[in-house]
């Protein structure tokens, strides 16, 4: 149990690379789950290293229970990691892969021992302790993995990508078992994935990476329902968020952004005032799940009629997409809604819920609507 | 690739495959052959007869002969390339292990610059060498050899290691560091045990290499500390007296026995060792 | 920024630790240094000296290569050094992919037969040397057996016969490396994607002219390997000559390498020995330098 806080944390290579981490700013609290997420090459899994300590910072500090251990050796850390390919020594078998850590540590075998147990319980491989690591399966062989840090009992987990070579199903399941494990052992978190599910499903707190930058951290759900620019609003979410780019209009004092479906105009009020954004070229976002399908009896929010041009049924949902200024609009209704392609349907949009980004910068534009006060249209929004 | 397009009929094609591979084996297998069968004739035996005649009389006289005069030599061959195999083994691990999985700055030129030691035309070292042995009071010794040998066969154990040691997950070190394990205790408890193929790959590659060497045997042993190949040369190329011809080819088989016993035994690392030294020299 | 508890004290077993892998390469960094480049060096400027059963450090310029420019011994030598390696490789690359191809048509006992193929490569030189100076020694060996078996006209005096002792070098030297060629080929053989294959003989392609159009031309990384390494085997080729040959007839089947032997340490002549040993370096460096040059480039399209 251990607060972690990173400050100004920056990592060069030299030689005129640009910084793989630029002034990372983090702190969690005692057992939280942090996740950082983001694309392939955005620093994540450097910072994560850094954190371990395999590799040095140049700038910045690293604190655990605020003292700082960015000096320090990776063993005398007290940090145990779980690597994405699972990293288990290969000679060994699963009971010398758990208890190696300890042995390290010059712990009394008989302790080991009882560790060893206590471990291979919890995780129910206690039928696995004699089997070299070959001979496991993947999850199994994830389990272990899991299994060699939680021995440690160390102030803090990492988990770089852990369930990335696992196929879809046992990815769920073990998704689920990880956050099971952690809401028991209450134990500090710091979990690395470009998986947005796992952002989403696992973390208490989330931290949006990119280019050595974190570009946002906050709660799963103030990165999704509030998202600091254009890149954490297109990477958190699936389907992901639409954005429709366009020019605002002022009329009677209010902006107006300026839908066109081919077939129907619509001016859709937006619902903050800020000066200056008229006649500006911004991008409009809309998730997929808050376009509905307008009811027969007018509600007051502003419509369009669009031409459906392709469908996907996923099951739980129907996926229609539509072209709104030349763009390619995907909306997320309920599977029974009676529509195939070519069909017009009249689609609406809750103002409160749209967000603006500048074209140029990325940035989000405007005062965000508190999401409580847009609440009651959310329920009737989603229209199932 | 082995084709499934071969029709399995014995056609006329598959029959000259057959006889043309066969014919190579014959080919291949001759000098062997007439090694083995001229070292057990006597030495009218060699004249009357041809190479492929079988002896008139099995006669091991000329094995007797060859080693009394280079059986010596033999031993000698076994103190240099024993200790030369494990030391160049046992630093090309260490070597391979820190230039895989402890990368500096710096340490990726060094790998490019001990590269190019696998395609050193051994000539333009030779000279220095031998002054170096002289000052260091080692010329004409066996441990002088055992020396050379360690130098300048460490970029291929080197090459070997490093290349194995690439293919493992680094995350396997990183594990191990976070687990409280030092340079030496990863090295010992985790990569060298995983590395049993590439240590036979290499152990079998430098004892080949090392016996079979003839040109630092030549320049820097004399007399008394020649390795085999040197005294097999002499005893074959000497002017002086009857040329017996059965000695020569025992003296030659003694000299092969070694290293053809260790292909037979382990010719699939033999073979691993020849092209993994291939890839990159 | 607060004050913070500093934990960075490293233990001087912990800056050990650091230090570990640069204090275990600096043996072999230092080998490499004095051992390869420094010896090179030094040999470079002993060829600029009028060394000879001692080293003196005597400028002379480039006395020496123009020494050896004019030694009739050394054209000799480079001669046979091309015709050899010219011969030794195209030959041997010829029966080695030959041997790989016919290998590759599902043969029963296939390990078997590789393993006849390959077991020259296990032998020394000298062996090689030695067993193939007896089968063509001329009056007692295949010369004989030949006559013997009823080719009464069958002469074979190769070993010495100056305009032909070379063929008798590349015979050995064949024998000896063709069947690693066969390796080498046959492993990439067996790396070609099946998928181009059925597809080339769905496009109804004839089994001879898959090998020739889409499978061997796909080998061409080990066609490269195989032609550096049998470049460098002739170049360094010296065990060989010394057991068939000697150099002899007279200096007829000299090489570089036997040149460089017998001037440095026969017959006293260091300096000029020293300028044979560069030029034969610059003669691998000629070869490599392209070699690495194509390798690093592919890497990078890659």
């Amino acid at each position: 149990m251990a607060t972690l806080e990173l400050r100004n944390v920056n990592k060069s290579y030299g030689n005129g690379l640009p910084d793989t981490l630029k002034s990372i700013e983090l702190s969690i609290d005692s057992g939280e789950f942090l996740i950082l997420v983001g694309p392939s090459g955005c620093g994540k899994s450097t910072l994560m290293n850094c954190i371990a300590g395999l590799e040095q910072i140049s700038g910045g500090a690293i604190l655990v229970d605020d003292a700082d251990i960015s000096g320090m050796s990776p063993k005398d850390r007290d940090i145990a990691m779980v690597f994405q390919s699972y990293a288990l020594y290969p000679t060994m078998n699963v009971r010398d892969n758990i208890a190696f850590g300890l042995k390290m540590r010059k712990m009394p075998a008989a302790a080991i021992d009882e560790e060893v147990a206590r471990v291979a319980k919890l995780l129910q491989i206690e039928h696995l302790l004699t089997r070299k690591p070959g001979q496991l399966s993947g999850g199994q062989q994830q389990r272990v993995a899991m299994g060699r840090a939680l021995a440690r009992r160390p102030k803090i987990y990492l988990f770089d990508e852990p369930l990335s070579n696992l196929d879809a199903k046992l990815r769920v399941e073990m998704r689920t078992e990880i956050k099971l494990m952690h809401q028991r052992l209450k134990t500090t978190t710091v979990y690395v994935t470009h998986d947005q599910i796992e952002a989403m499903t696992l973390g208490d707190k989330v931290a949006v990476m990119k280019d050595g930058l974190i570009q946002q951290f906050g709660t799963p759900q103030q990165i999704y329902n509030d998202p600091a620019n254009l890149f954490v609003a297109s990477f958190i979410g699936s389907p992901p968020m639409n954005f429709i780019p366009l020019r605002l209009q002022r009329k009677d004092g209010r902006l107006l952004a300026l839908l066109d479906s081919g077939q129907a105009r619509c001016e859709l009020p937006l619902g903050f005032n800020v000066p200056g954004l008229e006649d500006r070229e911004v991008i409009l976002g809309i998730r997929p799940e808050q376009i509905a399908l307008a009811p027969a009896h007018a509600n007051g929010l502003p419509s369009i009629r669009a031409e459906v041009q392709i469908t996907e049924p996923t099951g739980p949902d129907l996926l229609v997409f539509v072209t709104l200024n030349q763009t390619k609009v995907c909306c997320r209704l309920a599977p029974d809604v009676p529509t195939q392609v070519g069909d017009t349907l009249t689609l609406q949009f809750d103002p409160a819920r749209v967000l603006l980004f500048d074209a140029a910068s990325g940035e989000r534009l405007g005062v965000v609507a508190p999401v409580q006060e847009g609440k009651d249209n959310v329920a009737q929004f989603k229209g199932r | 690739m082995t084709s499934s397009l071969v029709p399995r009929s014995l056609s006329f094609s598959r029959l000259a495959i057959y006889s043309t591979l066969i014919l190579a084996c014959a080919l291949y297998l001759i000098p062997l052959i007439v090694m083995l069968l001229t070292s057990f004739k006597s030495p009218e035996d060699i004249r009357t007869g041809n190479l492929l005649s079988w002896p008139e009389v099995i006669t091991s006289i000329g094995w007797i002969k060859a080693w009394e005069t280079v059986g010596g030599y033999f031993w000698n061959s076994v103190k240099i390339t024993v200790p030369a195999v494990v030391i160049s083994t046992l630093l090309g691990a260490l070597n391979g292990y820190v230039l895989s999985m402890w990368r500096f700055r710096g340490s990726q030129l060094f790998f490019g610059l001990l590269l190019f030691g696998c395609f050193l035309p051994f000539q333009t070292v030779l000279l220095p060498a031998s002054f170096t042995l002289g000052k260091l009071g080692l010329a004409s010794t066996t441990t002088g050899l055992v020396l050379v040998h360690i130098v300048y066969g460490l970029a291929f154990t080197t090459l070997f290691f490093r290349n194995y040691y690439c293919s493992v997950p680094q995350a396997l070190v990183s594990a191990a560091r976070l687990d409280g394990a030092g340079f030496f205790t990863i090295f010992g408890r985790i990569l060298l045990p995983m590395s049993v193929p590439i240590i036979m790959v290499c152990l079998i590659w430098q004892f080949t290499q090392i016996w079979n060497d003839f040109l630092f045997g030549v320049v820097f042993a004399s007399g008394d500390a020649q390795p085999i190949t040197v005294a097999l040369n002499n005893l074959v190329n000497t002017s002086t007296g009857v040329k017996e011809y059965n000695v020569d080819m025992a003296a030659a088989m003694i000299a092969g026995l070694p290293t053809l016993l260790v292909y037979v035994l382990a010719g699939k690392y033999f073979l691993r060792g020849l092209t993994a030294g291939a890839v990159k020299g | 920024m607060s004050t913070v508890a500093t934990l960075n004290k490293a233990s001087p077993l912990d800056a050990l630790q650091r230090w570990l892998p640069k204090l275990v390469l600096a043996p072999s960094m230092l080998i490499v240094l004095v051992g390869f480049y420094g010896y090179i060096l030094w040999t470079f400027v002993l060829s600029f000296t009028n060394s000879s059963f001692m080293p003196s450090y005597k400028w002379v310029g480039f006395a020496q290569y123009a020494r050896l420019m004019d030694n009739d011994r050394w054209w000799v030598a480079s001669k046979n050094l091309l015709l050899f390696g010219g011969m030794f490789i195209a030959i041997s690359l010829v029966v080695g992919v030959l041997l790989a191809v016919l290998l590759d048509q599902r043969i029963r006992r296939e390990g078997f037969i590789r393993t006849i193929y390959l077991y020259p490569m296990a032998l020394s030189m000298i062996v090689t040397g030695t067993a193939w100076k007896w089968l063509l020694n001329p009056g007692l060996g295949l010369d004989k057996m030949l006559r013997d078996w009823g080719w009464e006209g069958f002469r074979l005096d190769w070993l010495v016969d100056p305009d032909r002792v070379v063929y008798c070098l590349v015979i050995a030297a064949v024998w000896q490396a063709s069947g690693f060629v066969m390796a080498l080929f046959l492993a990439g053989l067996r790396s070609v994607d099946q998928s181009i294959i059925r597809a080339a003989q769905v496009d109804g392609a004839s089994l001879p002219s898959i090998y020739l159009r889409i499978v061997l031309p796909s080998l061409r990384p080990v066609f490269f390997s195989a032609l550096m390494i049998l470049a460098h085997i002739a170049i360094k080729s010296f065990d060989l000559v010394a057991a068939m040959t000697a150099g002899g007839p007279g200096y007829a089947s000299d090489l570089p390498a036997m040149f460089m032997y017998s001037f440095t340490f026969s017959r006293g002549q260091m300096g000029l020995g020293s300028a044979s040993a560069i030029l034969m370096l610059g003669a691998i460096l000629s070869i490599l330098v392209p070699y690495l040059y194509s390798e690093l480039r592919n890497k990078r399209h890659d």
